[in-house]
């Protein structure tokens, strides 16, 4: 019983790290995108 | 309405037979695959019979998707996709169009495959020929209206053309399972056997050939 | 307004708590697998989270196809993205939870199948969209796929049946009809379909809001391009 302890670990570290990993993908992607905004608005306006 | 898709059908098979090299390439390559799967699964002969009807559908996908990609192809490069698009043919025909020759051509690719895996595979296909022929055309219906489909997004651009079986396959499998299973049920005790496999199978045509008929209009605009 | 969205992440995380707290404190361990059946708690609401994101994603396609709203088709994209990830998480916690209890990683059986089919669909989805080119026609390709995934939805689901799948006695007490036998047990999983249906709800809206910044980026370019 003990190590199936290690598998519904494994299975809810799973779930818990694909979310995590996929929100600071965004997160990442979003602060880039709005850097090029800002950076892109400045040249036009010069 | 079906007199374009006579039409159509007419001048794609006519432009097949004139292409005759390119025609014969498809249905060798049918036959290779055949014959690939059949020394790589290297069965027992008293094993072989079982194995015919996965080695059958699983050749046809993959020749199917080879060959259906042309159809397109051979348009975009003599650039009559813009000569047809151009005439007054509503997309609906042009689609019904597409998919007839596309059956066609699955059935001649068959007419050679199928005798030689049942040379190949010692499977008793002639005695259920009839049978078997309704759910080869089920088969190629389901196949054809979804691969008519897509093939036409390859028009467009060079990535696509790989992209073709990776998109499909998945949506496919259907198919592949129905038409197994239906010959399988088929070959080994005729039509009621085959029931659940059969209705698989309609119900795939009878969905995609309706979503192909909407939506052939979408892929092709512009 | 703004104050709901400043607070619906903090609601989805806490409602995301509260439903691990009632799957590893609460619920009562299920008789004949042990406690490797809580994996179910998740298991099931993330393949029902996939199967909603899939909807929208046809969805929202349909309107993009009719309408040529641009706002649906990133709906449709980020559903997509979305609905690609809880798939991912359907086939990897579906294995470690089989593993102790059948001893085997996979099983060909009618659900794992069809979402392994799923997940390739989507994935396709996915692949069209970033390798297909900026071509304008992509979006409308993706869309076609995206529309079509979900009506093969019901004939792969009736055709993988045919398939041999694991044995049937086995097959139920997967599917957790006759396991569930603790009411407990369905609140559990009730709680946690609400917790992953809201956190699929805010994955999408941060990937839409992604989206609508690429496509103000691809405005901007091309204004620089005529100053």
């Amino acid at each position: 019983m003990s190590d199936n302890l290690g598998y519904l670990f494994a299975a809810y570290t799973a779930v818990w790290l694909g979310i995590f990993l996929y929100v600071r993908r965004l997160a990442r992607r979003g602060r880039e995108l709005e850097e090029e905004i800002r950076d892109l608005r400045r040249r036009i306006e010069s | 309405m079906w007199r374009g898709v006579l039409a159509i059908l007419r001048k794609d098979l006519r432009i097949e037979w004139r292409t005759k090299e390119s025609l014969a390439g498809f249905v060798v390559l049918g036959v290779l695959l055949v014959v690939i799967f059949s020394v790589a699964l290297d069965p027992a002969p008293a094993d072989a019979p079982r194995l015919a009807p996965s080695v059958l559908w699983a050749a046809f996908v993959f020749t199917g998707l080879l060959g259906i990609q042309r159809g397109f192809v051979l348009e975009r490069e003599n650039d009559c996709l813009g000569g047809v698009l151009a005439s007054p043919i509503d997309p609906a025909t042009l689609y019904l169009g597409k998919l007839a020759t596309n059956i066609v051509l699955l059935a001649v690719m068959q007419a050679l495959v199928v005798p030689l895996v049942g040379v190949l595979l010692h499977a008793q296909l002639g005695t259920v020929l009839p049978a078997l022929l309704l759910v080869l055309f089920l088969g190629n219906l389901g196949f054809a209206s979804l691969a008519t489909l897509f093939a036409a997004m390859t028009v467009r651009a060079r990535a696509r053309e790989v992209m073709l079986p990776v998109l499909l396959l998945p949506l496919l499998v259907p198919v592949l399972i129905g038409g197994v299973k239906a010959t399988e049920a088929v070959l080994r005790g005729g039509f009621g056997a085959a029931a659940g496999a059969l209705g698989v199978l309609v119900a795939f045509d009878a969905i995609f050939v309706v979503a192909g008929v909407l939506l052939f209009e979408q892929v092709i605009r512009d | 307004m703004p104050l709901l969205a400043a607070l619906f992440p903090w609601a989805v995380l806490v409602l995301m708590l509260v439903a691990q707290w009632l799957i590893f404190v609460v619920v009562p361990t299920e008789a004949q697998m042990g406690i490797v059946q809580r994996i179910f708690y998740f298991h099931v609401p993330a393949a029902w989270a996939a199967f909603l994101c899939f909807f929208v994603v046809a969805g929202a396609s349909a309107v993009y196809l009719w309408r040529g709203s641009r706002a649906a088709d990133r709906l449709a994209h980020a559903s997509a993205e979305v609905g690609v990830l809880f798939c991912t998480l359907v086939l990897v916690t579906g294995p470690i939870w089989a593993r102790p209890i059948w001893g085997v990683w996979w099983t060909w059986d009618p659900r794992l199948t069809m979402t392994v089919i799923l997940w390739a669909i989507y994935a396709g989805y996915l692949m069209l969209r970033a390798f297909g080119g900026a071509d304008e026609a992509v979006a409308r390709y993706a869309a076609v796929l995206g529309i079509v995934g979900v009506l093969d939805i019901p004939v792969i689901r009736v055709s993988v049946r045919l398939l041999h799948g694991i044995h049937p006695a086995v097959l139920t007490n997967k599917e957790g009809g006759s396991g569930l036998t603790d009411p407990m047990m369905r609140t559990t999983l009730y709680v946690a379909s609400l917790a992953m249906l809201l956190l699929g709800g805010w994955l999408v809206a941060l990937r839409v809001r992604t989206g609508r910044l690429e496509a103000e980026v691809a405005g901007l370019r091309r204004e620089l391009e005529h100053v």
